[in-house]
Parts: C-alpha cells; structure tokens; sequence
C-alpha cells in the first residue's frame, strides 16, 4: 500500500530534479528546489507509516522549518540580483566562469 | 498511557556550541536595539569572545575528561574527534573573523543597486552591514553542530544552520558586486539542490532502518533483510549531498566560482571551517553509521578520490585569477583527504591512524589557507583586491616580505618538507598505505606533483618577472590581518619542524574513535 507513495514521491523528486536543471528562471529553479524537498517529506511520512513510528512524520516538520528559512534566504538572494540585473534567469549570471 | 518524559541535555558537554549560537542571538538582538554607531564595537568583542570562550570550553572538557555516551538523547556526540573538530573550527573561525573587522570587503548597504545613487550615498554615510557578526556566528555554531552530529536529522540541520548564512555573506563583497551577488545565486541554488538530495538520502536510510539515529542505522545494517536497494539508494543520495559540501569531483563545480566572488574573509572562513566541518559529517556517515557497508561504497569512492585530486591538480593549472586558483587547489586538497576517509581497516587501530592523519591535515589545511586568503586581501589596485595573477608579477621585488610569506603558504600547499603541508600529506599517504590503499596515494603524489608546478609557477611570477609600472599596491595590514598572516605563518613553520605535540594530541583524540 505505500509503495504507491513511495513512487509518487520518487516522482515529484524526480519532477523537482528535472526542473532544477532545465528551467531558467531562478525563482523556478528555486520552486523545483521546493518540490523536492516536499518529495522528501511524503517519503518520510510513508516510511514512519511503514515502520510504525513517529520519527518520519517529526522530521517533516523539521524540514518545513528548515525550507521556510531557505525561502527567506532564497528570495532575499534572487530579488537583490534582479534589482541588480533586471533579470532573474540563471543563464544571465555568467561572469564567473572557467 | 505515561506522561510526556522530559529530555535530559548534557548542557557542559555541549557548552561551546551554545556559547555561540547565544552569541549569535544576541548579536541580532544588537542589530536591532544597538544605535548604528555603536553595533561594530559591540560586535566585534562578541565574536571574538565567544569564539575564544568556545575554545576555553572545549580545552575545559579536553581536561576533564572526554564524555563517552552522546548528548542530548543521542543528537550530538561530543568524543574525541568532535572535541578536535570544534577546537579546530574555533581556531579558523576566530582568526577569519579577524579578517572580517577590515570594513574594506563588505558592502554598506546590500540592498543598493550597484552603481546607483543610494550605494554611493551609502558609501559616503558611512553605512556597514554589522549583521556579518551574527551571520557567521550562525554559520560558526552550524560548522559545530554538523561536525559532531550523530543523527542525520540533527546533521541536515546543522548542514542548512551552516549553509544558509554563508550563502547570503557570499552576496556582500564591497568590490565587483556582481561577481559576488552571482556567486551567492550559484552557491545557493547548487547548495539547496544539494541538500534535497541529501534530504532524500536520509529519507531512505530512514526507511531501511526505521531510525535516524547513526547507530541504530549500524544496528541495522546486520537484522534488516530485503530492503537492499532501498538502503543502497539512500547511501548513493546521502553521499551526493556531503560530496557536495567538500567539494569533491563531479560536485565542484560551485567552489571556483563562489570562492572567487565572495568577499574574500568569507572565503576564507569556507575554504577553512567548512570543510572540517564537512570532513567531520562524511567521517560519521561513513564510518559510522555506514561502516559496515564498506564494500559497497568504497569502490565508488576511490573513483570521486582519484576524480577529485586530477580535476583539481590539472584544472588549476589554467587558471588566471589567484582565488580561483585556490579554490581548485582547496578541490585537490578535499581529494587528499577523501583519501584517508577510504583508508578504513578492519581493526580500531588502523582506524584511528586514519582518522588521526585526517584531523592533523585538516588543522594545518585550515590554519595555511586563511593565511593566504589574508594575503589576498593586502594586494589591491584601484578596484579592490587585485586577484588576477597577471597583476602579481613582480610583486617579490616591491614587496619581498609579503611575497614570501605567500610563496611559503604555496610551498605548504604543495607539501614541501619543512612546512606543515609536508607532514599532514605524509600522515595521511602513511595511513592509507598501511591500509592498503597504495593505488590511490599513487594517485595522490601523482596530483600532487602536478599541483606543485603552478604553485611554484606562482613563486616564479612573484620573484622573477619585471613588476609592471602600474603594479597593485600592497595595503598597509590592519593590525587583525597582520595577526593573521603573523600566525598562519607560525603555525605553518612550527608544525612543519615540530609536529609531534600537535600529532600526538591527534593521536589521542582518535585513539577512541567516534562514539556509536
């Protein structure tokens, strides 16, 4: 029964991974980021089911957390560089190379 | 149904890392409360006190005696190498903020667009951004937390309490701010997909084994039958995640680029602190909650150590700018040490010998490379820090001292005998030969070779090329960073002719191992 979980979070990891490499605007790129970790969160949910404990569904929250001080960080970092730019797609920063 | 049981906290035990996470939260509280004119004096002793208060504590417990259960409830095991760990994190952290208390490399206000009314007028009022202090003491208490974690929540925690700071000090610099805003967009988006994939790692280890908790994943490993691929796909993501964190080939793409765009003092604090700090993670994963996985990624990691060492050796050789040049040279340095972390044995001693030889390496590592990014900061033309080599030539002619003590830090990198980069290369070669890893220290004296040459290419463009007629100007050090250059220097000398005391208090902090 949560194998199907487990696939459909395999799913949107997968989705988040995907999308982390191929969009070009930061703040996509950034959503993706979020996708995954949200992936994590239904696998851990799953396996505390699974296992029968509480720690999986203890450490979704810990990630809740933890993902909400990174999109604090996360815009605070995109939006300077848009001011800056006029622009917020990855492929625009491209000063630093080789 | 019993009531909710209160946990016990070993408070002593884990004293250093409150003393700065409480300095870091009353370094907000003067952000807020401090008029703008008084912050920096406040700021500055904080710091530099609570590092230094750290340090005591951790030198306090050292004495009296190395607690041998884990703290809090099994989060955090502060052993022997946790002890060495925090000591050496303290150590580089204090003299990099040393660094930081030049207001030359930070911007005065962040927010400014470059170039634009509101920064020149930012510049003129005066304006610094103090929360630099209370920034990298986050990071600072993250380096501790995620150096002596013992279980993988707690360890993605300290990842993200290190991480999410210096991601935004990346942002700072005073000079070429679009270098530095662009190096904090790439370190952040690359650190946070990093972390999501160490995220989804621990999501696996968790479903294998029920727990997340470093030893109950060694349990384990032995009673758990049929959940194989589950388990071997949360070692692959986790390794992912903490590969990326040192640097090591194919997950370096971000170090060049994000050392060379941070203010330089930051750069220092990350090329030093972060990575013991991430050694101390991987060491744990690895050997502690993974130990007994050997079989399965040894293999794959003595391919990313020998990627690690070749990438960061050959790739160095082009480069035209010096901080990007340390920054690969920082790559092959994390394969050097990747090398010790796949010299296991089978018995606790060999181990140890290991484990020893890393934590010496990483101390003299650490101490040599804050030495020369403080030399970095002092060579500086009309734009900041004048970081292309090119600008470099003939700089032994004008000024001899300061070049040879850069030439010095080369020589140590490169791991010349008579330096402290001699002895904690040979430590950590010795180890894995008597390990049996004698491939890769093949390998690693093959890099390291190649590494020499534009080290030395370095000392021969400072000493033996004409210095141009509008050549950078060398700054005159505050008294911080000559304190800084005065000591990395020091340290590089005496543990290069005297290491023994220094390897034996290694010795004796691996002796026990980590704590299961």
């Amino acid at each position: 029964m949560t194998t199907e979980y487990l696939v459909l979070s395999a799913l949107l990891f997968a989705i988040g991974a995907l999308g982390v490499l191929i969009r070009r605007n930061a703040i996509v790129v950034f959503m993706c980021v979020e996708l995954m970790l949200n992936a994590c969160n239904l696998a851990f949910v799953t396996f505390a089911r699974m296992h029968g404990n509480l720690d999986g569904q203890i450490i979704a929250f810990f990630v809740m957390v933890v993902a909400a001080a990174e999109v604090v960080i996360g815009l605070a970092i995109i939006v300077t560089i848009f001011r800056t730019r006029r622009s917020a797609s990855v492929d625009d920063a491209n000063l630093l190379k080789y | 149904m019993n009531g909710i049981q209160a946990p016990t906290i070993e408070y002593g035990a884990l004293a250093p890392m409150l003393v700065i996470f409480g300095a870091a939260v009353i370094g907000v509280l003067v952000e807020a409360f401090a008029p703008r004119y008084l912050r920096k004096s406040i700021h500055v002793p904080l710091t530099l006190l609570s590092t230094a208060g750290a340090f005591v504590l951790v030198i306090f417990q050292v004495i009296s005696g190395v607690p041998t259960t884990a703290a809090a409830m099994g989060a955090v095991a502060v052993d022997g190498p946790a002890l060495f760990f925090w000591g050496v994190i303290l150590v580089l952290s204090f003299v990099s903020v040393l660094l930081v208390i030049d207001d030359e490399h930070f911007v005065a206000s962040a927010a400014a667009v470059p170039g634009s009314a509101a920064e020149e007028e930012a510049e003129i009022s005066g304006g610094a951004h103090t929360e630099v202090y209370p920034l990298i003491l986050f990071a600072v208490g993250g380096m501790l937390l995620f150096a002596s974690s013992n279980d993988l929540l707690v360890m993605f925690v300290g990842l993200e309490v290190m991480s999410l700071p210096l991601y935004l000090l990346c942002g700072l610099a005073r000079r070429r701010r679009l270098l530095s805003q662009e190096a904090s967009m790439k370190y952040f988006l690359l650190g946070a997909f990093s972390s999501a994939f160490f995220l989804y790692g621990m999501a696996f280890v968790y479903g294998f084994a029920g727990s997340v908790d470093l030893s109950k994943i060694n349990d384990a490993l032995g009673t758990v039958g049929g959940l194989d691929t589950v388990l071997l796909i949360g070692l692959g993501l986790l390794g992912v995640g903490l590969l990326f964190k040192i640097g090591a080939a194919p997950f370096q793409a971000w170090k060049p680029d994000v050392y060379q765009g941070a203010p330089t003092p930051v750069t220092a604090l990350m090329a030093s602190g972060t990575l013991v700090a991430a050694f101390g993670a991987v060491l744990r994963v690895f050997w502690v909650a993974l130990g007994n996985l050997d079989w399965d990624w040894r293999p794959v990691m003595w391919g990313v150590a020998i990627l690690t060492m070749i990438v960061g050796a050959v790739l160095a050789i082009t480069q035209t700018d010096i901080k990007r040049m340390l920054a690969y040279s920082s790559i092959a340095h994390a394969g050097f040490l990747l090398i010790g972390v796949i010299a296991t044995s089978p018995d606790a001693e060999g181990n140890a010998t290991s484990l020893s030889a890393i934590m010496f390496y990483l101390l003299v590592y650490g101490i040599t490379t804050v030495g020369a990014f403080a030399v970095v900061t002092m060579v500086r033309d009309a734009g900041g820090e004048a970081t292309h080599l090119s600008r470099w030539a003939g700089l032994g002619r004008r000024s001899p001292m300061l070049a040879g003590v850069f030439a010095f830090f080369l020589l140590a990198f490169a791991g010349i005998p008579l330096t402290s980069g001699f002895f904690g290369k040979y430590a950590v070669f010795a180890a894995a030969v008597a390990n049996g890893a004698t491939p890769l220290v093949v390998v690693g004296v093959v890099s390291s070779a190649i590494a020499a040459f534009f080290y030395v290419r370095v000392i021969v463009l400072m000493f033996f090329s004409e210095p141009a007629a509008d050549g950078p100007t060398i700054a005159v050090p505050t008294a911080a960073t000559a304190a800084v250059i005065t000591l990395a220097a020091a340290v590089t000398v005496v543990l290069g002719v005297f290491p023994q005391p220094v390897l034996d208090l290694a010795d004796k902090a691996a002796s026990a191992l980590f704590i299961r």
